[in-house]
């Protein structure tokens, strides 16, 4: 059956079930330029996922970039402060797929809200999330950290500056081994090593995994940073929530840009995230702006393949007519088929068209319609 | 439940060494001595599928979730720094990322420092953290032979014994880092298989 959904790919059907659920909880949408002025994205390179920025010279000699990133063309425009501002794009973005790899042209839709914000809209954005992998199906799971609690984590330990970063690095590569190594040269004591070899380790349910991490509190940083966590998720579920959403602190992002909450999201047969997102009130800051931020992005063109019309026939119904055959029979034919909702193509031979059922015009002549 | 956990070996004695200790752990498979030139090896009572993989590929494989886990050495995550969960230093392969020069070689810092290397991304992390420029030189294998026909100052590689260094006339400088075998996981694998990954681990730990 021909209809608007068969006829688009994977990334584009979930594109706009994602885009219908983002407007039924008020997000409104932007629309933006291809490219923006290099300088804003030197100046926040480590928020981008990868450095590598195709840039031309545009009117005046300006440097500009094609855009490697939304959420800072949305940053910049937002106001300061004030309610929170719910805006949803659905753009193209020009990066690697792997660090280290050439640029390619990129589909991403996401939300930001931006503004004054509370536990309530943590908790809405983190359910849209989960919503999100949903609307994209299959088995999937959304993870859960918080870099307050990390950054808890290092003050109670009394590491600040590039070594938290690099004990931050191995507790997201799951590396056991290397956090001890990094602890003992910085000269933490036992205990606190424990903590964060624990936290590396640390996976599952919150429900399950709650109690593990309170165990792991050192300070009243740590203590707000686990409530935060259980109140946003508990507003999430109360939303609608689908599914269980895991804590998972190997989720660790760019101290000078998040503060709170980020999660990632991931569907069974795509080897890496599909969704990534977090709590951005340092980012912002950078701007000027001193209110709040929280938004992530699906990354559709990872879902290319994965849903959407490419294995269904090209047509429906395949008309075969003979070289003699009057083109005005096999334009009513044609017509008959189509107004009654089947997708048609007419041809002189079978070709490599995919079809689901094939009419020869003669036979069809033969039977009097 | 998804099919048998694949896992990436790498070719050679280091692979044989770590599929010995996966046997040991109760992932063993009955044909695995079977046919060495076969790619695949499976058990099913295991719920394990092996395959062999060039050693600086299973990390590739992992990567883009061809592998669910896999083993890699320290030297290949350091250099390529695949998105990819680090969970166990198996203690086996172990060697050293070290500097090597000839003998009585001093670094005057009057200019680039020329270093012969196949691991130019740890070259350069490791003398930019030291404030010293340095002119790579990527060479794909018989990277001692640099410095002698005067082609770099120095090299950047792995050094087991130090014997073939000193046999040419060179030495050890700075050590790097130290290398061993890693068994890493798919960051999507580790999620969706949670609980087999963490026995696996277990079992390996235990071994």
């Amino acid at each position: 059956m021909a209809n608007l959904e068969s006829a688009m790919r994977g990334e584009e059907l979930a594109a706009m079930r994602l885009r219908v659920l983002f407007r039924r909880y008020g997000y409104a949408r932007f629309d933006m330029s291809k490219f923006e002025e290099y300088e804003l994205y030197s100046r926040n390179k480590s928020f981008l996922a990868s450095d590598s920025i195709i840039t031309f010279t545009g009117a005046g000699g300006r440097l500009m970039a094609l855009r490697p990133d939304v959420t800072l063309s949305i940053v910049k425009a937002a106001p300061g402060g004030g309610p929170p501002r719910r805006l949803y794009y659905s753009e193209n973005v020009y990066r690697p797929r792997h660090a280290g790899r050439e640029v390619s042209e990129r589909m991403q839709v996401g939300l930001e809200c931006i503004g004054e914000i509370g536990a309530y809209e943590m908790g809405e954005v983190l359910m849209l999330a989960s919503r999100s992998l949903g609307e994209i199906g299959g088995r999937n799971c959304l993870c859960l950290s918080h870099m307050g609690f990390l950054t808890g984590l290092l003050r109670g330990a009394g590491i600040e500056g590039q070594p938290g970063e690099q004990l931050l690095s191995r507790v997201g590569d799951r590396s056991e081994s290397e956090i001890r190594r990094l602890c003992g040269e910085y000269g933490l004591d036992g205990g606190f090593t424990e903590k964060f070899a624990s936290l590396a380790g640390l996976y599952g349910p919150i429900a399950e995994r709650i109690y593990d991490l309170r165990a792991l509190s050192v300070n009243g940083e740590t203590e707000a940073a686990i409530g935060e966590i259980e109140q946003v998720c508990r507003i999430a579920r109360r939303l609608g929530a689908p599914g269980d959403i895991n804590i998972d602190f190997s989720i660790v992002n760019d101290m000078n840009y998040y503060s709170g909450i980020i999660f990632q999201g991931f569907v069974e047969g795509i080897p890496a995230a599909v969704l990534s997102g977090g709590r951005y009130d340092k980012l912002l800051r950078r701007f000027g702006k001193f209110s709040g931020a929280i938004g992530f992005a699906v990354y559709a063109d990872m879902l290319e393949g994965s849903r959407g019309g490419e294995d269904r026939p090209d047509a429906d119904v395949l008309v075969l007519y003979g070289e003699g055959d009057d083109p005005l029979e096999i334009a009513a034919a044609v017509r008959d088929i189509a107004d009654g909702g089947e997708s048609v193509c007419a041809m002189s031979e079978e070709g490599d068209l995919k079809y689901g059922r094939l009419v020869r015009l003669s036979e069809r002549r033969g039977a009097g319609i | 439940m998804s099919g048998p956990i694949k896992i990436a070996l790498p070719k050679g004695r280091l692979g044989e060494s770590v599929y010995a200790m996966f046997e040991a752990a109760g992932y063993g498979c009955p044909d695995a001595a079977e046919d060495s030139r076969k790619l695949f090896f499976e058990s099913a009572d295991a719920r394990v599928r092996y395959f062999w993989a060039k050693p600086a590929d299973t990390a590739v494989y992992v990567e883009r979730g061809a592998a669910d886990i896999g083993i890699a050495g320290k030297d290949i995550l350091l250099e390529h720094s695949p998105d990819v969960y680090e969970l166990l230093d198996l203690g086996v392969g172990r060697c050293r990322m070290a500097a090597a020069a000839k003998k009585n070689f001093e670094d005057y810092g009057t200019g680039p420092l020329r270093v012969a290397t196949k691991y130019a991304n740890i070259a350069r992390e490791y003398y930019g953290g030291r404030g010293r420029e340095i002119d790579i030189i990527k060479l794909g294998g018989s990277i001692e032979l640099a410095p002698i026909v005067g082609l770099s100052d120095v090299i950047v590689d792995i050094v087991e014994t130090g014997r073939t260094l000193i046999e040419n006339g060179m030495e050890p400088i700075q050590v790097i880092t130290d290398i061993s075998a890693r068994l890493i996981a798919n960051k999507v694998s580790y999620r969706f298989r949670h609980a087999e990954i963490t026995q696996l681990c277990e079992r390996l730990t235990a071994v």
